[in-house]
C-alpha cells in the first residue's frame, strides 16, 4: 500500500518507512536500556539489529510493540504511532518472541486459529490461511499434532507462520535462532530472508550471532543501548578497520565501552 | 474496528481457555475436590457445633451444609480467579501474555477477554458441583440454578480482576505461595462463607466489622441470594462497585504508560 519514494533525491515521504525510529531512550528505573537510538527500515528491507544480551534489543522491541510507552523518543510504523495509534500500528506488524509462546499442549492448527482470533480474522478467510501458512513452513503433514512434540526449529517455524497469519508488512524476530542447531537456524533465515526479497515485508532481525549476517546485509550494532554502527556489514567492518565484522564488533564495543 | 473483530477476539480467547482446561484434567479435579472436602468432611462434622437460625434468604432451619454450599461456591471462584493470576505471572514468564498484548485490539479489551475467559472455566467448575451437591441431598429450587448465572459471572468477574491485578504486582512464580497466605485465606475466613455475619459479631466486633467490608462476603451473599432466586441489591452494589475498581486498577497496572510493566519489566536483552 506504500510505496518507496522512486525519484532519486527526494526525501521519503513520512509514513514510507516500514519502521522510523528516532533518538528513543529508555530507563528502568535508573539504568538506561536505550539512549538515542535512530534508524529507518524500508519495505522488503531486512536489517540485522546485532548486539550481546543485554544490549537492549528486547527492549527496543518492546517500545515497538507497545508493551511499555516510549519514555523519550518517536516510533513510526508505516506512519502510525504506537501510543496515539496503537491499532493500526500493531496491526502491521509480526512478531516472533524471544522465548517460546506457543501453548505446548494444543495442536499447531489451533496455536494458529488462536493467534487468527486475537487479531480479529474472520474464520472463513482464516482457515484457509492458516494451511497456506503450515504449508510454507513445511509441516503440512502435522498440522494436528501437538507443538510438544515437534522440534525446536519446526516450533520456530510454526511461530513464524503465525507471526505472518495477519499479513504484516513488518516483521520482528528477536533471537528467533537462539537454541537451534545450524541447519534449523538456516531454514529459518533463509525464509525470512526471502519474505524480505519476494513479498517486500520489512524485516528487523535481533540477534547476537555475528554468523547470521552476510556481508551485503545492513547491520545495525547495538551496544548498552546505543548504536555503534549502522550500514552494510563489509562496510562497518572496513570503517572499522578490522578484517571482519567480528573483529569490528569487538573493537568498536571495547571503544563504547570505554 | 468493527464490532466482528472483537467478538472473534472475545471467542478464540475463551476457546484456547476451554482447550486449555480440557487438556488439564487435574486442574478440574483438584479445583472440585477442594470444595467438596468442606462439603463432605468440615460441614458434615460442623453441623452438630453451629445452629443456624432463620435468616434471609432461608425461610426454614437448615443443617450446616446447605448454608455453607454458596460459600464453596465462591470458594471456587476465589481460587480460579486467583489460580489465572498465577498463569498471568506463568503466562507472562513464558511469553504467551506477550502474544495476547500484540494483538491489535485495546489492551482493556484483552485484558476483559481473559477475565471473561477464566470466569467461563470457574461456571463449569461451579455448575460440576452443584451437581454433585444435589446428590449429595442439597436441594435448591430449580430456578436457583438459573439466577445464579449472572451473580456468578459478577463474582467471577470482580475476583479475576483482583487476581488481575495482583499479577502485574507479582513477578515470580513462586509468590503464589504468598497470594495464598495473603489474600486467598484472609478473604475466604474473614467472611460469610462459613459463618453467619450475627454470629461473627457474638464473637468478635472487630472480625465482624471486617467481614462485613470484606467483597469476598458480598460475593457469596450475592451468589447464596441467587441460589434462593431472590436478589440482594447491597451485596451485588458492593461487587459491581469492587469489580469496577479492581478492574480499573488492573487496567491501569498494564497500561503501557502508567503502567508497572514499565517499570519492572524488561530484565532481559
Amino acid at each position: 500500500m506504500m510505496a518507496l519514494a522512486t525519484s532519486p533525491g527526494t526525501e521519503p515521504l513520512p509514513g514510507s518507512f516500514a519502521l522510523d525510529v528516532r533518538e528513543l531512550s529508555h530507563r528502568y528505573g535508573g539504568r538506561s536500556a536505550l539512549e538515542g537510538v535512530g534508524f529507518t527500515l524500508a519495505p522488503g528491507e531486512l536489517i540485522v539489529l546485532l548486539g550481546p544480551n543485554g544490549a537492549g534489543k528486547t527492549t527496543l522491541f518492546s517500545l515497538i510493540t507497545r508493551l511499555y510507552d516510549r519514555q523519550a523518543g518517536e516510533i513510526a510504523i508505516f506512519g502510525a504511532d504506537p501510543r496515539r495509534a496503537p491499532g493500526p500500528a500493531l496491526a502491521a506488524i509480526g512478531v516472533v518472541f524471544q522465548q517460546r509462546t506457543l501453548d505446548l499442549d494444543l495442536t499447531v492448527r489451533q496455536n494458529l486459529r488462536y493467534a487468527a482470533a486475537l487479531h480479529g480474522l474472520p474464520a472463513a478467510e482464516t482457515a484457509a490461511r492458516i494451511d497456506g501458512e503450515i504449508a510454507r513452513a513445511g509441516l503440512s503433514g502435522r498440522a494436528n499434532e501437538r507443538v510438544r512434540r515437534l522440534s525446536g526449529g519446526e516450533a520456530r517455524r510454526v511461530e513464524i507462520a503465525r507471526a505472518l497469519l495477519h499479513r504484516p508488512k513488518l516483521l520482528l524476530c528477536d533471537e528467533a535462532t537462539v537454541g537451534l542447531d545450524i541447519p534449523g537456524r538456516q531454514a529459518i533465515l533463509e525464509r525470512v530472508r526471502a519474505l524480505a526479497e519476494e513479498d517486500g515485508v520489512a524485516v528487523l532481525w535481533a540477534t547476537h550471532l555475528i554468523d547470521e549476517v552476510r556481508p551485503r546485509d545492513r547491520v545495525i550494532l547495538l551496544h548498552r543501548g546505543r548504536v555503534l554502527a549502522d550500514g552494510a556489514a563489509e562496510r562497518v567492518a572496513t570503517e572499522a578497520g578490522a578484517g571482519s565484522l567480528g573483529a569490528a564488533f569487538a573493537s568498536l564495543t571495547r571503544n563504547g565501552a570505554a | 474496528m468493527s464490532l466482528a473483530r472483537y467478538r472473534r477476539c472475545l471467542w478464540g480467547v475463551i476457546w484456547r481457555e476451554a482447550l486449555r482446561f480440557a487438556q488439564q484434567r487435574e486442574r478440574f479435579f483438584a479445583a472440585l475436590v477442594r470444595p467438596l472436602i468442606w462439603l463432605f468432611i468440615f460441614a458434615a462434622g460442623f453441623r452438630s457445633v453451629l445452629g443456624v437460625s432463620i435468616i434471609p434468604p432461608y425461610d426454614t432451619y437448615i443443617t450446616y451444609e446447605v448454608y455453607v454450599l454458596p460459600g464453596l461456591v465462591g470458594m471456587i471462584q476465589l481460587f480460579n480467579g486467583m489460580q489465572s493470576s498465577l498463569s498471568m505471572v506463568y503466562d507472562r514468564e513464558m511469553g504467551s501474555m506477550r502474544v495476547l498484548l500484540v494483538s491489535p485490539l485495546p489492551r482493556w479489551y484483552l485484558l476483559v477477554c481473559k477475565l471473561l475467559a477464566g470466569v467461563f472455566v470457574s461456571l463449569i467448575q461451579v455448575y460440576a458441583f452443584l451437581a454433585i451437591a444435589r446428590i449429595y441431598g442439597i436441594d435448591l429450587p430449580p430456578v436457583g440454578y438459573v439466577a445464579v448465572l449472572p451473580a456468578l459471572v459478577l463474582t467471577g468477574l470482580m475476583l479475576g480482576s483482583i487476581g488481575l491485578l495482583l499479577s502485574s504486582v507479582i513477578k515470580q512464580l513462586e509468590n503464589f505461595a504468598g497470594v495464598m497466605n495473603f489474600v486467598i485465606f484472609p478473604m475466604f475466613f474473614a467472611s460469610s462463607a462459613l459463618y453467619p455475619l450475627w454470629r461473627l459479631q457474638e464473637a468478635n466486633e472487630i472480625l465482624h466489622d471486617i467481614a462485613a467490608a470484606n467483597p469476598f462476603t458480598h460475593a457469596v451473599e450475592l451468589i447464596r441470594f441467587a441460589l434462593y432466586g431472590t436478589f440482594n441489591s447491597a451485596s451485588a452494589a458492593v461487587v459491581l462497585g469492587c469489580l469496577a475498581l479492581f478492574l480499573g486498577a488492573a487496567i491501569v497496572a498494564y497500561d503501557p504508560a502508567r503502567g508497572l510493566a514499565a517499570r519492572l519489566g524488561g530484565a532481559t536483552g
